[in-house]
């Protein structure tokens, strides 16, 4: 039951047009009867989603729908309801695919962007499927001939990801007042043959039609504790560069800035992965490709950078006092201008034979990886290498005091971020409870190194950024002064982390937080 | 939410032809219509193809015991549905004189349906009663019916004097004139001069013919199955006067 109504799958060919009729005629004893509804509309549907399928994870679905000379939006609930519903605008024949991918600030303003802002964020949106849907709508009838449901059967051909037909599904709504006899009538039609229930949505429908599995998880890599090391290190690798990518083609187009921050994440946990696999891997394995992946880490690092500006200017410019909006544009657009250059170079590092030649041979060697060597077991390095970034942790963290120098913090958050990605790396070999709380301890002390070094960073490059636009003769006096009240708001918010930093590791170093990820380990290992 | 109500104390001068033909179209301009046939001879249901029925009868709607709009069926038309009649309706004045504040309690009873719904008509059954003077008090415009002869518009300025006696919520008064027959010279000498002399009648007025007799041989309105008939285009402008009047916005 989706929505109020009750659905069906009708088997046979999906091509060949439906009649439920049979199934509900006096010749099945049936005392309802059927009768068409107005002619049949043609209907163009595309499916849109984040890359990573945050709609469709959070029970939502976003369609636009393609009338005859007009489109609109249409957000509905994972039971079907209609939550929201905005003009598309003018539709555009069979080009409504043309205009995405997109940002949510293309949507017109409404309650369909609001309900969207918390879920999509930062991410384009961008059609998963599309299909052309061929709605007949029929009413039945009781004795009376009075309506007392309402039938509509869509027979869709899915166009994209792939040509497919969809079986035709068949939904039916009582008219209010009259549930009891649109009842009846469901219990009649799931049994007569070639009709059975159905769930799931017209989208469902057009992904299975399709042969694609929706919303599929990636990165997580299941592993056992007595798996060889190397075949471990291997497989989660192999996952890392998979996760690489997916994510060059959305970086290249830069459809947002989400495919270049999850392309940095697989970069750095590869990185990671390869200091701290130790011996599991081949010694030149580790030296020989992590000097790569270096490469491409810093080619990342500049456009990445410029996103964090981005993104973060109007909450970094909200709080000015003394400057204007339109004293902070030319800072905008000179973060915007240096942006577009930046990303140039990145697409072209990306588009490179470097960076194909490391694909391909990266790839190529994991698969070589054979685990020569049954021991150690994954659990035994991983509880190993956890344990060190424990201590290594710990250590880097109770040195530091009130006089310690932005260095020593940014040494720890370092250190932080390599237990970190141990943690999630081998995630799978713990129980998924003690992980969490684990890790949400970790998070909250990372939190606020994060601040503090981002405030660090950006403050500085602020000056440097202000240097360069001073001798491009591209910032009046108020947009430098504006700058330096930016400047000024950082190492405020910088002062605020650093003042939250003891309490935040105290916590972290706590015993009872440490004997969690001590016992994390050992239970694994054992 | 407007309340509008047909009323007339006399029976047989299109009070239900005037609600279910509004009904449709309001329903039709996208508004959310509830229409409810208080008249136990159940005509408005009928049309719609819909039992006089109401599980537990007037008794308890009138008493609240079972909610209002559990008794509600939708008609074959989208937006418009309909609170069906029910034979005990006939006894609609005994079972409010039993209740607190009997001439409010429609308009008690309507109130929780005021999201759900733009507009309400009232199809009244003819009388004067404990039952007219509630709906008298719930509604935000009175549509009444008359046949153009000098004793209706008599009747007419009594039931406008008894309604600006109201204390507080006074309704509105358009009055129309209805099963005009062209063949009498009264007729259409009052049906031509009054509309334009008072501002409490509607300029549209539905004349007598046979096609809206049909309505209860299609059991549909005539503006459904007859839609560019002579009736149908006065009824769109008896709408649209209705409309203004109860100062109805435009269509969620």
């Amino acid at each position: 039951m989706r929505n109020g109504s009750i659905e069906f799958v009708l088997d046979g060919d999906p091509g060949a047009r439906p009649d439920v009729g049979r199934a509900v005629s006096s010749d099945t004893g049936s005392t309802f009867s059927i009768s068409d509804d107005g002619p049949a509309r043609r209907v163009r549907r595309t499916w849109l989603d984040t890359f990573d399928w945050r709609l469709y994870r959070a029970g939502l679905a976003l369609e636009q729908v393609g009338h005859p000379g007009r489109s609109e939006l249409v957000l509905t609930g994972r039971d079907g309801e209609r939550l929201a519903v905005a003009q598309a605008g003018a539709a555009n024949g069979s080009d409504d695919r043309a205009r995405w991918p997109a940002l949510l600030g293309a949507l017109p303003p409404g309650p369909l962007r609001e309900l969207l802002e918390p879920v999509v964020g930062v991410r384009a949106l961008a059609p998963v499927a599309t299909a052309t849907s061929q709605v007949r709508r029929q009413r039945v009838l009781n004795s009376d001939a009075k309506t007392v449901a309402r039938l509509e059967i869509d027979q869709m051909s899915v166009t994209y990801p792939a040509k497919a037909k969809a079986a035709p599904r068949l939904a039916v709504s009582a008219v209010r007042g009259y549930q009891a006899q649109a009842s009846r009538l469901g219990a009649e039609l799931a049994a007569a043959p070639g009709i059975r229930l159905g769930s799931g949505s017209a989208l469902d429908a057009a992904l299975a039609a399709a042969g694609i599995e929706p919303a599929p998880r990636a990165g997580d890599i299941q592993l056992n504790a007595g798996m060889p090391a190397a075949a471990a290190m291997a497989a989660i690798l192999t996952g890392l560069l998979d996760a690489v990518e997916d994510n060059v083609r959305g970086t290249i187009r830069d459809i947002d800035t989400e495919f270049l921050h999850d392309l940095r994440v697989a970069v750095r946990r590869t990185r990671s992965a390869l200091k701290l696999a130790g011996r599991a891997l081949p010694a030149e394995l580790a030296s020989r490709y992590g000097h790569e992946f270096k490469w491409l880490g810093d080619l990342t690092t500049p456009t990445r950078d410029l996103d964090v500006y981005l993104l973060g200017f109007e909450q970094m410019t909200a709080g000015l006092v003394g400057a204007s909006s339109e004293d902070v544009s030319p800072f905008r657009h000179y973060l915007e201008r240096t942006r577009t250059t930046a990303h140039r170079e990145l697409a072209r590092g990306l588009r490179s034979a470097r960076f194909a030649r490391l694909r391909r041979q990266w790839r190529a060697e994991l698969a070589s990886v054979r685990a020569v060597r049954k021991r150690p077991a994954v659990a035994d390095l991983a509880g190993r290498r956890i344990a060190v970034a424990q201590r290594r942790a710990l250590r880097a963290g109770q040195h530091i005091t009130a006089a310690s120098p932005a260095g020593e913090l940014h040494y720890l958050r370092k250190r932080c971020k390599e237990l970190r990605y141990l943690l999630e790396m081998f995630g799978s070999l713990y129980d998924q409870e003690q992980r969490w709380q684990a890790v949400r301890e970790l998070k909250a002390l990372q939190d606020c190194l994060g601040a503090f070094q981002d405030a660090e960073v950006q403050r500085e490059e602020i000056h440097a950024f202000a240097d360069r636009m001073l001798a491009e003769r591209s910032a009046p006096a108020a947009t430098l002064l504006a700058m330096g009240e930016i400047a000024a708001d950082l190492a405020r918010e910088q002062r605020k982390a650093r003042m939250e930093f003891d309490e935040r590791f105290a916590a972290f170093a706590g015993p009872a937080s440490q004997a969690r990820l001590t016992a994390l380990t050992q239970a694994a290992a054992t | 939410m407007k309340i509008l109500a047909t009323y007339n104390i006399k029976g047989g001068v299109g009070k239900t032809a005037t609600a279910v033909n509004l009904g449709f179209l309001a329903a039709k301009d996208g508004y959310r219509v509830l229409l409810w046939d208080l008249d136990p001879q159940g005509a408005a249901s009928f049309l719609f193809r819909i039992k006089p029925r109401v599980k537990g009868g007037g008794q308890a709607l009138i008493h609240g015991t079972r909610p209002v709009d559990g008794a509600i069926k939708g008609t074959d038309f989208d937006n418009l549905d309909l609170l069906p009649a029910d034979f005990t309706y006939r006894n609609l004045d005994l079972m409010l004189d039993e209740a607190k504040r009997p001439d409010r309690r429609l308009a008690r009873l309507l109130a929780p349906l005021k999201s759900e719904y733009d507009l309400v008509i009232l199809d009244c059954p003819p009388s004067i009663s404990l039952l007219s003077e509630s709906v008298l008090h719930a509604a935000d415009l009175l549509l009444v019916p008359l046949i153009p002869t000098t004793l209706s518009v008599r009747t007419l300025d009594q039931l406008t004097e008894f309604v600006g006696g109201f204390n507080g919520h006074q309704p509105q008064v358009l009055a129309f004139f209805s099963m005009i027959d062209r063949r009498k010279r009264l007729h259409t000498q009052i049906a031509q001069d009054l509309p334009a002399q008072r501002p409490d009648f509607a300029a549209a007025a539905i004349p007598a013919l046979s096609v809206i007799e049909q309505m209860s041989v299609h059991r549909a309105p005539v503006t459904v199955f007859s839609p560019r008939s002579q009736a149908s285009r006065q009824y769109a402008s008896l709408w649209q006067e209705a409309k203004e009047r109860a100062k109805l916005g435009e269509p969620g």
